[in-house]
């Protein structure tokens, strides 16, 4: 048994949370793209991992971590306005797994690129130096790096549920989730709605790859694994529901954390646990609306 | 332009140098060598070293005129890193492309499934990654080489040095598969043998990025040394966790391995400091003749020293036509038999030897110390060797306790 000490345990949640992060920010996409036009991303993954080698590439070209940090998920959103305008709008009004089977395609040819042009070996992308050692927090100490992965993914949630909730874009994207039909009674074009929401996801997916890469080792592969946890979260918290994203990232995050503390074996199998339980529960997710696959 | 024609041409090209010597072997049948290796995934920078140590062994032979005069032919395929593949791979090798022998592998399961394929198919196989199965019943064959160290060899040695020189009070965090495994059982016999104290150990899947939730855990036990036994891709993430949690200064960091390709990619300020053993590092040709051999030749041909495990594939694709030349046959009981019966080799580290009862590979290592920004040697100059370790069979289990009467 391990020493279970309050010092110790705080440490545990705080590594938890930073682990919920990444899975909102991933999950986040994803459930804002399903939730709207009932697309599952299989390309999501990938996409994380070009928010990383991206990142890799800017921060060689303008040595600094800040402007990548920026420009990278711009990028990847660039690339995902694309993906939906030529690759997934023709598919619309036929079947859910038209579009799953293009994406998982697509994630791979995307990963055969990375190999092209950056080569099949891993790369290494550090931290910027102000952020590099670990703070003191009372309990321990704790990478600085990861506190900054907090605030700034505390920021964009904050920043895109303003953009949801108090903007005119943000009402047409709300409505169109809800009844897709009456919003366009009305007069909308939904399609230009679908590209925007389509390229917000895929550059949340890039912000969490670059934010990810000075954490772990950067990879073409490292999208594979991470898209399966996404689609757990997203399970978990309900296809299309953002609040249902959020507290499912953070709950798993804490899940894979403790589970780890007290019995490490457990971890992964937990996760998929939780999943099981809540779909027994409540086969919406925590969130969900019922129908939505249909 | 396709995979055939690609083989085609790069081996055009790498027989340039010895063009006359390629005229005579080209007149018989080549002799072809397959491997399988995890090209893509978190291995994919060790697999691409143990590409081009084939590839150098390959030329080297060429050059000379070939093997018995036939020209060598390396073919690769990519297992990525899961047994079955690996096994297909093997297979399509063997039945497809007919080659006669089978120079591979790297992760000790992986290597158990092709070891498979080539006992059925009866092709000798030179193993050329850490397993204590290998080379032990029921797994192997009179037709199986083990040409790399293995766990039980490495973590005595390494365990040993550390629990001496760095402290006896160890957390030990390993992969969740059979090296990982076998190397955290054996460091925990050794750190007991020591009088050492084992506070804790941490089971991991192996592939992972995240370690960071293993961490808290770690630290408050406050342990001595941290041993790390994480391969590939892994030992970078997990390098790079634990050092951002602050622990290097609350703990020596120490591995049963080394591996200069992820050396590389982590970079100086992650390894400084870090101990682990590691079966050859390319500065040792400052005292080993055939050590500048291998490096001038790696060098010559992609302006990069070759790492430790392309070392393993060199001297296996050697040592495959040493046997063959001593044989005068590639017939593979002919070849297992002769080189059991002239053991003694040196390609690329000094002497190594061959025991006759399990086909286990006898060789020195080192104890590397990762060295510190401003201290390195060029791009790879990563490593300082504080001990080295002579071979000595007394390391490994003995034949008995393998399982060979």
């Amino acid at each position: 048994m391990p020493d279970i000490s309050l010092a110790a345990l705080t440490a545990q949640l705080f590594t938890g949370l930073v682990l919920g992060m990444i899975f909102v920010l991933l999950a986040i996409g994803l459930s804002l793209i399903f939730g709207l036009m009932t697309v599952v991303n299989f390309s999501h993954g990938s996409f994380y991992m070009l928010g990383a080698y991206l990142g890799f590439a800017l921060v060689g070209y303008t040595k600094s971590f800040w402007l990548a940090l920026v420009v990278a998920p711009l990028l990847v959103g660039l690339l995902g306005l694309g993906v939906e305008r030529f690759l997934i709008r023709p598919l619309y009004g036929r079947s859910i797994d038209d579009p799953l089977l293009l994406t998982f395609g697509l994630s791979a040819v995307i990963i055969e690129a990375v190999r092209l042009v950056w080569g099949k070996i891993g790369l290494s992308l550090d931290p910027p130096r102000a952020l590099g050692g670990a703070v003191n927090l009372g309990f321990g100490m704790f990478p600085t790096y990861r506190l900054f992965v907090i605030v700034v993914t505390a920021l964009v949630l904050v920043g895109l549920w303003l953009f949801l909730e108090r903007t005119t874009v943000g009402l047409v994207i709300r409505g169109g989730s809800r009844d897709p039909l009456m919003v366009r009674a009305l007069g909308v074009d939904l399609r230009r709605i679908w590209l925007l929401v389509f390229g917000i996801g895929s550059a949340l997916a890039g912000l969490a790859g670059i934010l990810a890469g000075p954490m772990r080792s950067v990879y073409a592969e490292m999208g594979v694994t991470t898209v399966i946890e996404s689609f757990v979260v997203v399970v978990v918290g309900g296809m299309g529901s953002l609040p249902g994203a959020i507290v499912a990232g953070l709950l798993i995050g804490q899940v894979v954390s403790v589970t780890t503390f007290f019995a490490p074996k457990l971890a992964e199998i937990n996760v998929f646990l939780v999943m099981a339980l809540v779909l027994l529960l409540r086969p919406s997710g925590l969130f969900g609306e019922a129908g939505l696959m249909e | 332009m396709n995979r055939r024609a690609f083989l085609a041409t790069s081996a055009a090209a790498a027989a340039t140098a010895g063009f006359p010597a390629i005229l005579k072997a080209q007149s018989k049948d080549p002799l072809r060598i397959g491997c399988p290796l995890p090209l893509t995934g978190p291995f994919a920078a060790l697999a691409a070293d143990m590409q081009r140590g084939a590839v150098l062994a390959a030329d080297e032979l060429n050059t000379k005129g070939g093997v018995m005069g036939r020209k060598v032919e390396v073919l690769f395929r990519d297992d990525q890193l899961k047994p079955a593949v690996g096994a297909q791979r093997t297979k399509e090798l063997i039945e497809n492309e007919r080659v006669q022998f089978i120079v591979g592998g790297l992760a000790a399961h992986v290597q158990m499934a092709i070891n498979e394929q080539t006992k059925k198919s009866k092709v000798l196989f030179v193993s050329t990654s850490q397993s204590d199965e290998i080379s032990a019943k029921p797994d192997t064959s009179p037709i199986t080489f083990h040409e790399a160290l293995n766990p039980t060899i490495t973590s005595r040695v390494v365990g040993q040095w550390v629990a001496q020189n760095l402290g006896k009070k160890w957390w030990i965090i390993y992969a969740d598969y059979a090296w990982g495994k076998q190397n955290n059982a054996v460091l925990t016999e050794v750190l007991k043998k020591n009088g050492g104290t084992l506070l804790g150990t941490t089971p991991y899947p192996l592939g992972s990025a995240e370690f960071s939730a293993h961490l808290p855990k770690i630290q408050a036990a406050k342990p001595e040394v941290l041993m790390n036994v994480a391969p590939g891709a892994d030992n970078v993430a997990l390098h790079k966790q634990v050092i951002s949690y602050g622990m290097k200064k609350e703990m020596k960091i120490a591995q049963p391995l080394h591996w200069i390709s992820y050396l590389k990619e982590g970079g100086a300020e992650l390894y400084q400091d870090v101990y682990g053993g590691i079966n050859w590092y390319w500065e040792l040709q400052e005292q080993i003749p055939t050590a500048k051999k291998f490096v001038d030749a790696s060098m010559k041909k992609y302006g990069l020293p070759p790492g430790d495990y392309g070392a393993y594939s060199y001297s296996g694709v050697l040592e495959v036509a040493r046997g063959v030349e001593l044989a005068k046959s590639t017939d593979a009981d002919a070849v297992a038999n002769a080189l059991r019966k002239n053991p003694i080799y040196d390609h690329f580290k000094g002497k190594q030897w061959w025991r006759a009862c399990d086909n286990k590979s006898f060789q020195d290592m080192w104890i590397g110390r990762g060295r510190g920004p401003g201290q390195t040697k060029g791009d790879w100059g990563l490593l300082d060797l504080v001990a080295k370790v002579s071979a000595n069979e007394e390391y490994d289990r003995t034949c008995a306790e393998k399982g060979h009467a």
